[in-house]
């Protein structure tokens, strides 16, 4: 991959993320950052590479571990935490079918 | 991935994990399909990683060591772990310090590898090693983006939680200077790097840039936290795309970019929900701090204290009532009070409604994850746009631990910090009572022109004890009962 091709994708992931949310209820804000920012832990992959390509060099895979461990942290919590917020306007309307 | 030897099985599985992640983004921003949405992006996550792992486990030259499965293994495990245990234990009001919390170790981990990859690196065999000169301003990028992510999260994370006040010195100008200095010393060592490949001057941006991020949030008030949080979410979306270019990643890139744009945007949605440009956040200190200097404060002089018991007479008499809930609900843990009392109340055929704020609580939307909590019913939580006409025909207002969202301040005195911010006008309802503990300021440290007002009663105590005692004074009323 080239700078100029990394630089066009950044430029058009900025606006497809720009575009993505444009409009989004108040009620969505908390679950919504929560979610986003579960997905910014992609930096997993990044410690992945790091582990994988450093075979044997036994500095570099710890960092690379230590790394990985706090993108994995990031996800799965921030995953966790937002299907728990979610799961709360789930259980309400479920609720008001049964009543209706 | 190098394109030149393309792996088409990664190539495929990236390609579907990406339109999956800008799917899940999407979802999530709509009530009905969010709950999938997130899980959708969740498994996008996953096929990250099963693309990864396949470009080399399918190069029979290359393969993954044992060494580095057990590396995985391990860091895959604690993270994972912690992360589940966090989230699962983690009380729904103290949500805002969490998301702080995971995105501070998002930026960590951007700043560890990028680390890493600038101390013990000879020989990585990453796609820009051909570019040197590229290579080394990602890693000098990730290293300043992660570090300021880092410390900035932690530090808004010990805030909230109230482990860290606001120090003094941080509402005078020195700050500025302190923070303009550790800029330099962050862009001295960001030029020397690049320049010299000076080892040393890593450990300079290191240290520089975490400081810079504490320097920066360290100042800024409370009420502005979430702004400071959605920026942070932001800026680990960057250190995330930054981090793609040093390991030459397309898909961090791609996923990187789309998290630093929807941070942005929500960012300035909270901007305008408080009528606060970013500049004056980042860099205007507490509002109570600006109000010294303007006529913000004062004196209550008409303070007009009730009791519960008068308080369940007027809601017994109502026909309309409204509930403005803001963070002290959230610290006392009332939602499930609330929501009896207001079961009570519709058992006489009262209307109740919610008005919601944008930026009540800490977060905006903090509050209708709340009250869903507590069963709420979603249609009873009105926007501030949509109620605001209703007060005047509103017998009973209830303001549960809000205080600055509700100030006529923000209408009526120009020369006030909050003048210009939408609030809730519930001084116009026939009836006003304000549950707090004392008379102690809201979070922008301002007094409110609410509690002076005829209509306002004050009742003080608990949310949670007030609510409690409403329950049975109005059972002693036979409200409910019929």
């Amino acid at each position: 991959m080239s700078f100029e091709t990394g630089l066009w994708i950044l430029l058009l992931g900025s606006l497809l993320g720009l575009e993505l949310i444009g409009k989004v209820p108040p009620t969505l804000h908390t679950p919504l950052m929560s979610g986003a920012n579960a997905i910014s832990g992609i930096t997993m992959i990044a410690a992945l590479i790091l582990i994988i390509e450093a075979d044997k060099n036994i500095p570099l895979q710890i960092i690379g571990s230590i790394a990985l461990g706090f993108a994995l942290f990031n996800v799965i919590g921030g995953f966790f935490v937002t299907d728990r917020m979610l799961s709360m306007f789930d259980r309400k309307k479920s609720k008001k079918i049964n009543r209706s | 991935m190098n394109l030149s030897n393309p792996n088409i099985t990664e190539f495929a599985i990236n390609l579907l994990s990406v339109l999956l992640l800008a799917l899940g983004i999407k979802g999530l921003a709509k009530v009905k399909s969010s709950k999938y949405a997130n899980r959708l992006a969740a498994f996008a996550m996953f096929l990250a990683v099963i693309g990864l792992l396949s470009r080399y486990l399918l190069n029979p030259t290359t393969g993954i060591s044992i060494y580095s499965w057990s590396w995985i293994l391990v860091g895959t495990t604690i993270g994972s772990l912690l992360g589940v245990i966090t989230a699962k234990r983690v009380p729904m009001t103290s949500m805002p310090e969490t998301v702080a919390l995971f995105n501070g170790c998002g930026g960590m981990s951007s700043l560890l590898v990028a680390l890493g990859e600038a101390i013990f690196n000879s020989n990585f065999n990453s796609v820009n090693s051909s570019n040197l000169f590229v290579g080394i301003i990602s890693i000098s990028i990730t290293i300043f983006v992660g570090s300021i992510t880092f410390s900035g999260s932690i530090v808004a994370m010990a805030k909230l939680q109230g482990w860290l006040s606001t120090p003094n010195w941080t509402q005078s100008k020195i700050r500025h200077l302190i923070n303009i200095s550790l800029a330099i010393i962050s862009l001295i060592a960001l030029i020397d790097l690049i320049q010299n490949w000076n080892i040393n001057s890593v450990w300079l941006l290191v240290l520089g840039s975490l400081f810079l991020g504490i320097g920066v949030t360290l100042p800024i008030g409370g009420a502005d936290m979430p702004v400071v949080i959605s920026l942070l979410n932001s800026y680990s979306g960057i250190a995330a795309a930054s981090a793609g270019f040093v390991v030459g990643s397309q898909l961090l890139i791609v996923a990187g970019a789309m998290v630093g744009a929807a941070g942005l945007i929500l960012t300035q949605v909270m901007c305008k929900g408080m009528n606060r440009s970013l500049i004056s956040v980042l860099f205007g200190g507490t509002l109570a701090s600006q109000s010294k200097s303007s006529s913000g404060g004062g004196e209550y002089t008409n303070i007009t204290s009730c009791s519960v018991e008068e308080c369940a007479l007027s809601l017994e008499a109502a026909n309309k009532v409204i509930i403005v809930p803001g963070y002290g609900l959230a610290v006392a843990q009332a939602q499930h009070t609330l929501r009896e009392v207001t079961k009570i109340l519709e058992q006489n055929d009262i209307e109740v409604n919610y008005a919601i704020h944008p930026v009540a609580g800490r977060m905006p939307g903090h509050m209708n994850v709340l009250l869903a909590e507590a069963d709420v019913p979603y249609e009873q939580l009105k926007e501030m746009e949509i109620i605001n006409p209703d007060f005047p025909a509103t017998d009973v207002v209830l303001v549960l631990g809000a205080n600055d969202v509700v100030n006529p301040q923000a209408k009526n005195d120009s020369t006030s910090p909050l003048y210009g911010m939408p609030v809730l006008d519930v001084q116009q309802a026939r009836t006003v009572f304000v549950i707090k503990r004392g008379m102690s300021a809201g979070y922008s440290g301002i007094k409110n022109d609410l509690f002076d007002l005829p209509n306002t009663s004050m009742v003080f105590g608990d949310a949670k004890k007030v609510l409690s005692e409403l329950i049975s004074e109005l059972k002693e009323l036979g409200v409910g009962s019929k």
